[in-house]
C-alpha cells in the first residue's frame, strides 16, 4: 500500500475457517512420485499440504532445507529475528486465519527457543507445525554440536511430535503432522528431521491416506446427550452460556448467535472467546473470571444452568473451584473428552465439534419450546439488568497527570473499530484490552491466554497481519512484554508487514506491581522498568521505533490520544508505534483475588457488590 | 486409593514408553509397576500399568492417555475377570544347614530353583502379587539377598482378544 494512503483498507470477507470436523475427513489427491533429496521432499510436502507462509531462521542442521525453500513458488519464508518470534508469528497467523501456522528452526538452541511458543499454542489449542533440523542420524545421542533432544523436551508441550531419520518418511510424517495439528482439538506438532535425512536421496511420494490407528477425534455428538441439554435449556430459569475459545476454533460463532437468540440465555465469553458473540448483543454480559465484569461473574454464581461450550473451567474463570456456580447444573460440550469433568463434575457431558453440537442442539431446543413453551426467564433478566446498571465496567481517573490506560483502549476501539484485529501481550494491558475494546467478530482478538506468555504480542501481530493483510492489525503491548520480543519490528519493516503498536507504557511490570500494591504492602520489588515517568527512558521507545524504520509517536496527554491513533491508522507502508505514557497507579478492576470465591469479587478496591446481603 | 491395572495397547514405535511414563509423572501419578512387551501383531506392543489411584483421577489419566496419538486402546482389567501374573527371581541364603528348609518352601509354593551355590539358592516364582508376597514372607527367615520382579502382566479371561477388537475399530474409523 502506498505511503500516505488515507483510505482505510477494505477488509475482505473473512475466509471461512476450516473446522476440525472437515479436517478429520480430508485427504489429498496428489499421486506424484519423484526422485529428490530429503530437503526437497520437505519443501514439496509443505507445498502439497498447502502452506503459503513459513516463519523461521536457518542454521546448521536445517540448512539443506533452506536451499530448495529459496526456489519455492508457493511457500513464502519470512526471516524472523528470534525463533520465539517465529513461533508466535505462526500462532498469530493461525489464530487470524484458522489455518495451520508453520515455523522452522535449526537444531539445539534454535529448537529450544521454540519451546515457549509450542507450550503457548498447546495451552490455547492453536494449530501449528514446527519443523526443526536435527543433527545427522549417526550423531544423535553423542552430544554433538547444537544437539538437543527436542522431541524429548517438547513431549509435554505439544499435541504430538516426530523424529524423522529416514528420508522416505518425510512426506507421510509431514502429512500426519498437519492432520494432527488441525483436526480434533487443534494444537502444535513438532517434526524434528535429521540433517542426514535432508541430504540423502529419496523418493517423494505423497501419502494417499492418513493412517493413525490411535487417533480418532470425535466430532459428532451423542444425540441422547444433545436432547438432555436441550431439555435443560428449555426448562432452566437462570441459564448462562459459558463460551470458551473452542467456539472460535470450531468456527461456530454463527451457530452460537442462533442458540443465544433462541434460548434467551445470558452469555459470557472468556478471555479466549472474546468476539465469539458480538459485544453489542443484548444478552452478552462480557468476560467472566478474575477480571471479568460483575454481571458475568454474578450470573455464573447465581445460575441454575451453565452450558459450557468449548471452555475448560480454568482457575482464572472459576476462582475457588468449590464455590464456582454452586447452584448450577452443568452441561459441558467440548471436542476434547479429557476436558469434560477435569475440574468440575458434569451433569450432561457432550463430546463433539461445537459447530455440530450447536447445529444439533438448535432443532432439539426448538422442539422443546414447541412442546412446553419457552421458559420464563424474565426474573433472571431483571436481576441481571440490576447488576448491569449498578456495576458497569468503569475506571477512575488518574491522579498523576498521566493517561488512563482504559481511556486509551476505549478510544482505540472507537477509532479503529471492530474490523481491526487486536493482538495483546500478557498483563494489565491485556486485561484492559479484553475489557475496553468492543469485539464484534471472531478471530479479531488474539492473545496468550493459558500460558500467559509475555512477549506474545509483537510477533503474533506480525503473523496475523501476514495472514490477514487487508485488515488493520493493532498490537497492544506493555512496556515489559514489548522488551521481550520487539526485535520482530525489524522483520515487519523489512518484509512490508505494517502492524501498529499501541504501547501501554506504565514504566513497570504493571500486573505484578498491582499485586504488590494489593497484597505486598506496596513494596515494589523489582517492578520498575524505567521506560518513562521519571528522568530515565531506557529505552526511549520512540527512538527505538525510529531505529527499526517504524514511525514512533509519543502521547503524554489526553488531548493527543485521538490524533495519534488517527495518524497511525493513516500510515500503511511501515509499522507505527505509539508510546502511550499511562499512569502506573491504574489498576485492573473488577478483580477476584487468586484462590478466593467468585462471590468475593471486588468491583473496585475495597468495594464488593452487595448481592449476598440482598438474598 | 485403590489399585488398578490398566492394559494399554500401543503402536510399537520408539519413544512410546516415554510418552506414557511421562504422562503419569506429569499428572503426579505413582506407577506401582509397568511391564511392556510385543504382542501377536508385530506393529503393536502392550503395556501393563499398575497404579494406586482414586476413581476420578484414574478417569482423567485414562482420558489423557487416550489422547496420545500412539495409544490405540486402554482397558482396565478387573481382578475378577482377568488373570494377573508377575515373575520374580529371588536369591536366598542357603547353606547345608538351611537348604532343606528353603527347598521345602520352594516346593510348597510350586516355585523352582534356577541356580545353586554352596551358600545360596536363586528361586524363580510366577504368580499373583499376593502369592509372591506370601512366598517372600516364608523365605524371610532364611535371609533374602536380592529380589527382582518383572512387574505385573494381565490378560482378560474368556475368548475375546483386546488386540483384535482394537484393530477392527481402528480399521473402521480409517
Amino acid at each position: 500500500m502506498a505511503q500516505g494512503d488515507k483510505s482505510p483498507a477494505t477488509p475482505s470477507a473473512p475466509k471461512p475457517a476450516p473446522t476440525p470436523a472437515s479436517f478429520a475427513r480430508s485427504n489429498s489427491g496428489s499421486t506424484v512420485s519423484q526422485k529428490c533429496l530429503g530437503s526437497e521432499s520437505i519443501v514439496r510436502s509443505l507445498e502439497e499440504v498447502g502452506v503459503d507462509t513459513v516463519f523461521g531462521i536457518p542454521g546448521g542442521a536445517i540448512l539443506p532445507t533452506y536451499d530448495p525453500l529459496m526456489d519455492s513458488k508457493k511457500v513464502r519464508h519470512i526471516l524472523v529475528r528470534h525463533e520465539q518470534g517465529g513461533g508466535h508469528a505462526a500462532a498469530g497467523y493461525a489464530h487470524a486465519t484458522g489455518k495451520v501456522g508453520v515455523t522452522m528452526a535449526t537444531s539445539g538452541p534454535g529448537a529450544t527457543n521454540l519451546v515457549t511458543p509450542l507450550a503457548d499454542a498447546n495451552m490455547d489449542s492453536i494449530p501449528m507445525v514446527a519443523i526443526t533440523g536435527q543433527v545427522g542420524a549417526s550423531l544423535i545421542g553423542t552430544d554433538a554440536f547444537q544437539e538437543a533432544d527436542i522431541v524429548g523436551i517438547t513431549l509435554p508441550v505439544t499435541k504430538h511430535n516426530f523424529l524423522v531419520t529416514n528420508p522416505a518418511d518425510i512426506p507421510r510424517t509431514i502429512a500426519e503432522a498437519f492432520h494432527i495439528a488441525q483436526s480434533g482439538r487443534p494444537g502444535p506438532v513438532l517434526v524434528d528431521i535429521a540433517k542426514s535425512a535432508m541430504q540423502a536421496e529419496t523418493t517423494f511420494e505423497w501419502p494417499q491416506e492418513i493412517n493413525l490407528p490411535g487417533y480418532h477425534p470425535v466430532t459428532k455428538p451423542h444425540s441422547k446427550q444433545i436432547r438432555e441439554a436441550a431439555r435443560l435449556l428449555a426448562s432452566a430459569r437462570r441459564p448462562v452460556l459459558y463460551v470458551g475459545g473452542g467456539i472460535i476454533r470450531s468456527g461456530a460463532s454463527e451457530q452460537l448467535r442462533k442458540l443465544t437468540d433462541l434460548s434467551g440465555a445470558a452469555v459470557v465469553t472468556t478471555l479466549m472467546a472474546r468476539g465469539a458473540l458480538p459485544d453489542s448483543h443484548p444478552q452478552h454480559l462480557g468476560m467472566p473470571g478474575m477480571h471479568g465484569t460483575v454481571p458475568a461473574v454474578a450470573a455464573l454464581q447465581k445460575a441454575d444452568l451453565v452450558v459450557a461450550l468449548g471452555a475448560r473451567f480454568d482457575d482464572r474463570v472459576t476462582g475457588k473451584l468449590d464455590s464456582f456456580a454452586p447452584l448450577a447444573t452443568i452441561v459441558h460440550a467440548d471436542i476434547d473428552p479429557a476436558e469434560i469433568g477435569k475440574n468440575r463434575e458434569v451433569d450432561v457431558p457432550i463430546v463433539g465439534d461445537l459447530k455440530e453440537v450447536i447445529a444439533e442442539l438448535i432443532p432439539e431446543l426448538m422442539a422443546e419450546h414447541e412442546k412446553n413453551g419457552k421458559p420464563d426467564i424474565e426474573g433472571w433478566w431483571n436481576q441481571i439488568n440490576v447488576w448491569r446498571e449498578t456495576y458497569p465496567l468503569g475506571y477512575t481517573k488518574t491522579d498523576d497527570g498521566l493517561l488512563a490506560p482504559q481511556h486509551v483502549l476505549g478510544r482505540l476501539s472507537e477509532i479503529s473499530g471492530p474490523d481491526s484485529i487486536y493482538v495483546s501481550g500478557v498483563g494489565q494491558h491485556q486485561m484492559w484490552a479484553a475489557q475496553f475494546i468492543k469485539y464484534e467478530r471472531p478471530n479479531t482478538w488474539i492473545n496468550s491466554g493459558g500460558l500467559g506468555t509475555m512477549g506474545f504480542s509483537i510477533p503474533a501481530a506480525m503473523g496475523a497481519k501476514v495472514g490477514q493483510p487487508d485488515r488493520t492489525v493493532w498490537a497492544i503491548d506493555g512496556d515489559g512484554c514489548f522488551q521481550m520480543t520487539n526485535q520482530e519490528l525489524a522483520t515487519c519493516t523489512i518484509n512490508d508487514i505494517p502492524i501498529k503498536v499501541a504501547l501501554i507504557n506504565n514504566s513497570s511490570l504493571g500486573m505484578v506491581r498491582q499485586w504488590q500494591t494489593l497484597f505486598y504492602n506496596e513494596r515494589y520489588s523489582n517492578t520498575d522498568l524505567h521506560t518513562g515517568h521519571g528522568e530515565m527512558r531506557v529505552p526511549d521507545f520512540v527512538k527505538l521505533a525510529d531505529a527499526y524504520g517504524c514511525v514512533g509517536i509519543r502521547v503524554e496527554h489526553m488531548n493527543e490520544v485521538d490524533a495519534a491513533i488517527k495518524k497511525a491508522e493513516s500510515i500503511n507502508d511501515v509499522p507505527v508505534l505509539i508510546d502511550f505514557n499511562v499512569s502506573r497507579n491504574s489498576m485492573v478492576w473488577p478483580m477476584v483475588a487468586a484462590g478466593v470465591s467468585n462471590d468475593d469479587i471486588q468491583y473496585a478496591r475495597g468495594i464488593s457488590p452487595a448481592w449476598d446481603r440482598e438474598d | 486409593m485403590t489399585r488398578h491395572t490398566l492394559s494399554v495397547l500401543v503402536e510399537n514405535k520408539p519413544g512410546v514408553l516415554t510418552r506414557i511414563a511421562g504422562l503419569f509423572a506429569r499428572r503426579a501419578f505413582n506407577i506401582h509397576s509397568l511391564a511392556v512387551g510385543p504382542t501377536e501383531h508385530e506393529e503393536l506392543s502392550r503395556v501393563t500399568v499398575v497404579v494406586d489411584v482414586d476413581e476420578l483421577p484414574l478417569e482423567q489419566v485414562t482420558k489423557q492417555l487416550n489422547k496420545l496419538v500412539n495409544v490405540i486402546k486402554i482397558v482396565e482389567l478387573e481382578p475378577a475377570s482377568a488373570v494377573q501374573r508377575e515373575l520374580m527371581l529371588v536369591k536366598v541364603k542357603a547353606d547345608a544347614a538351611t537348604r532343606s528348609g528353603v527347598l521345602e518352601v520352594v516346593s510348597l509354593f510350586r516355585a523352582h530353583v534356577v541356580d545353586v551355590v554352596p551358600d545360596a539358592v536363586t528361586i524363580e516364582a510366577v504368580g499373583s502379587p499376593e502369592k509372591l508376597a506370601a512366598l517372600l514372607g516364608a523365605l524371610d527367615p532364611y535371609s533374602i539377598r536380592e529380589i527382582v520382579k518383572s512387574g505385573s502382566i494381565a490378560i482378560g479371561r474368556g475368548s475375546r482378544s483386546m488386540t483384535d477388537r482394537a484393530l477392527e475399530r481402528s480399521a473402521r474409523n480409517n
